[in-house]
């Protein structure tokens, strides 16, 4: 196989590693924020059915996680999988992520001092306003350093998919591998990888800058 | 008209009970002090009055309507709803902390409520702000962030924060507590000149000259009872025994 058409096979496995990516933030950022909302509820049935959640989540392999998302409706209810690979695969990485965002969130909202709370209250803010005008932002300054950790190491886990055969980078770049008996694929691949990573810390830092404006 | 009364006032952290059937009102136009000991409850009663501390028993009075009341049965019954939204709007508090927005510049963090809770027209808001702003000797700060500030002007933002929301009776707790003696000229200064407007005020503070000077009647409070409420010239020549040891000790520094 040609250097070029290699390229070509790895730049549209990175197509789709984009894919799984940009789903996961998308949706896991959001479910994390509510996540963590019921981690810290008053209830405690739901404040301990999303620790158990949170707990499995952190406790179990990701990849396992993938497979039991992508096999569960075969084995419990005999579908037919055969197109359910990628929505499985996002399922599992928003579940996956939710939760560690939720951890997140929750130690940026509890960082906040009370007294924001307080003086939001004084003023007559709603409880919906205090959150989303004055305690929100606030936290998203606080945490953003945690979140780009989160989501680097999200970029390099996309490459897990392989295990449900989806071809995505890493997948692709296996294959070559094993086919061709070369480890170019693999430099290629790495490069990929770290230029990807270099994009996402370059535009992290560029939202960490633009709400330094003030302490 | 008292814009505020609060009647055989209860209230326990846990156990240890704090305020200990308290009494009070504030009439319009009225600047009252309220000083005392660490501990001696005289900030948790400012809590109370401004529903940031839920009391165990007695009643909250805002304008003759009853922000909390005690019922037959002993519980404390709050208002609730526009009710309530209404009656908070009475009033105003600057916290010894000041509490600003960090993320909000000093002008969105006075107009932000008047025109998003309060519903007020833009112009007004901003005009008002600036006038105030003016008033405080910060107009050139308007576009600054509180952490750009001392904290002398920090508390005065918080001032101008308070008052924008056009409040009927203002408390301060504490105002000066976190500033050194320069910055603390400067916040009573401001009280004074809203003292001269007549703006109602409860102030709960350290500073006993400051007190002395610009109140019509202190309170003096320990272990969660009013040992004494009286004028000014009366309290600092009082002839119990605790106020007298309690001001002797300030005298003393001086």
């Amino acid at each position: 196989m040609s250097f070029s058409t290699m390229l070509m096979q790895l730049s549209s496995g990175m197509v789709k590693t984009t894919g799984i990516f940009f789903w996961t933030i998308i949706l896991s950022l959001p479910l994390g924020l509510f996540v963590s909302f019921g981690r810290m509820s008053k209830n405690p049935v739901l404040k301990n059915i999303v620790k158990i959640y949170i707990s499995l989540m952190r406790g179990t392999p990701l990849m396992l996680q993938l497979m039991m998302v992508y096999y569960f409706p075969y084995l419990l209810f005999g579908m037919n999988i055969r197109t359910f690979r990628f929505p499985a695969i996002i399922i599992g990485f928003t579940i996956n992520y939710a939760a560690y965002f939720a951890e997140i969130f929750r130690s940026g909202i509890e960082s906040m001092p009370v007294g924001q709370y307080e003086a939001a209250k004084l003023l007559g803010y709603s409880k919906s306003q205090t959150f989303i005008k004055i305690i929100l932002p606030q936290v998203i300054k606080r945490i953003l350093p945690s979140i780009t950790n989160e989501v680097i190491t999200l970029v390099k886990d996309t490459s897990l998919a392989f295990s449900l055969a989806y071809m995505e980078m890493f997948t692709v770049a296996k294959q070559i591998v094993a086919k061709d008996a070369t480890f170019t694929p693999f430099i290629v691949a790495a490069v990929f990888y770290y230029v990807f990573n270099f994009v996402v810390a370059f535009v992290m830092e560029h939202f960490e800058k633009k709400l330094s404006y003030y302490r | 008209m008292n814009i505020l009364e609060m009647n055989h006032i209860h209230k326990s952290f846990g156990s240890l009970e704090v305020i200990k059937d308290i009494s009070l009102s504030v009439a319009e136009g009225e600047i009252l002090s309220i000083i005392g000991p660490s501990g001696s409850g005289k900030s948790t009663i400012l809590r109370c009055a401004t529903m940031l501390e839920t009391i165990n028993g007695g009643e909250i009075i805002y304008m003759g309507e009853k922000a909390a009341y005690t019922d037959s049965s002993g519980s404390v019954i709050y208002a609730k709803g526009d009710k309530a939204k209404k009656i908070n709007s009475n009033f105003g508090l600057v916290f010894q902390s000041f509490n600003l927005f960090p993320h909000y510049s000093v002008m969105k963090n006075i107009t932000d409520a008047p025109i998003h809770v309060q519903k007020r027209n833009k112009t007004d808001v901003f005009n008002q702000a600036r006038e105030l702003l003016e008033k405080m000797g910060l107009l050139d700060k308007a576009d600054y962030y509180p952490c750009q500030l001392s904290g002398g002007q920090q508390q005065r933002v918080s001032i101008a924060r308070a008052l924008c929301m056009n409040p009927k009776i203002l408390f301060f707790d504490e105002p000066t507590s976190a500033l050194d003696p320069e910055l603390t000229l400067e916040i009573l200064k401001v009280i004074r000149d809203l003292a001269k407007e007549h703006m109602t005020m409860v102030i709960v503070t350290h500073e006993m000259n400051f007190a002395k000077e610009v109140s019509n009647r202190i309170i003096f409070m320990e272990n969660g009872v009013i040992v004494e409420e009286t004028t000014p010239d009366k309290m600092f020549n009082s002839n119990n025994e605790r106020t007298k040891a309690f001001l002797g000790k300030y005298h003393n520094m001086g």
